[in-house]
């Protein structure tokens, strides 16, 4: 697993490779919050297109980057998922938090 | 109901083991040539059930899980996931979305995504004795048109 960081402007966007499980979420957590803190962004993008596998531990990621980012009024996207972890995010109905873009 | 092909296993109640569990249905199931969809909706499943044996089951020690795979006829696949942990006081409440025990990083979707993925679900569970969940889903069958 890994997280990439790119800032531009006033967006950070993260990209997640890997899978994302409850063995894996920590170490993104703390990434993805590592450069939130850092960069203050308006905009946060998750880019799931590397992520090969994503259980309801992922939608707890993103439910707490949600809380998060709430506090700054600043905004949540998430890009590029699959099939597979559209349905999970679907499921948990997601696209009332976060823009759910380019699928 | 006849079963054509089992097997079974544990693993240590450690994280790294939910993509090992993860993978050995797969591998197992595969045997069904279900679709990728069908593959993703048994992985999901399976990971939901590990992870609670882990989070939930085994707070403090590091217990046994026990996975086992049924290839049975009319193409299902039967999959039970059991822990001797602590047991799920009222399992129909924490079978609903969104209720969970654990605040914070937890969504309390497990259970739902369960549900959602596989055809049943039985939940089974005795406070300081452990939960059993056994799931089931029936793999379509694709005509293969070189037969
Ligand atoms: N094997 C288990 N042993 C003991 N308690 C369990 C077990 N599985 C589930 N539970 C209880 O049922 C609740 C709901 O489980 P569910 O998987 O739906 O949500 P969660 O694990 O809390 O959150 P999520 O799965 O979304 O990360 C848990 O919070 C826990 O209290
Ligand atoms: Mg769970």
């Amino acid at each position: 697993m890994s997280v990439e960081i790119k800032v531009s402007g006033e967006t950070v966007t993260a990209y997640l490779s890997g899978e994302l499980d409850h063995h894996s979420a920590r170490a993104m957590r703390e990434a993805i919050d590592n450069a939130v803190e850092l960069n203050m962004p308006s905009r946060l993008v998750l880019n799931f297109r590397n992520i090969s596998f994503m259980d309801s531990s992922g939608i707890g990621l993103v439910m707490g980057r949600y809380r998060n980012l709430k506090k700054t009024g600043s905004e949540l996207c998430i890009t590029e998922t699959s099939e597979q972890i559209y349905r999970v995010m679907k499921l948990a109905g997601i696209e009332r938090l976060a823009k759910l873009e380019g699928r | 109901m006849q079963i054509n092909n089992k097997f079974s296993m544990n693993v240590m109640a450690k994280s790294a083991n939910e993509g090992f569990a993860r993978a050995c249905i797969s591998a197992f199931a595969a045997q069904l040539d279900p679709t990728l969809e069908e593959i993703n909706d048994i992985k999901t499943a399976v990971s939901e059930a590990v992870t609670n044996c882990i989070v939930h089951a085994y707070k403090e020690k590091i217990g046994k899980i026990y996975i086992s795979g049924e290839l049975c006829e009319n193409n299902i696949i039967r999959i039970k996931i059991r822990d001797a942990g602590c047991g799920i006081e009222n399992v129909e409440k924490a079978m609903e979305p969104l209720y969970t025990t654990v605040g914070g990083e937890r969504a309390g979707l497990g259970f739902a995504v369960m549900q959602s993925f596989m055809d049943t679900v039985r939940v089974r569970s005795a406070l300081g004795k452990g939960t059993t969940i056994v799931m089931t889903k029936k793999i379509s069958r694709r005509i293969s048109l070189n037969a």
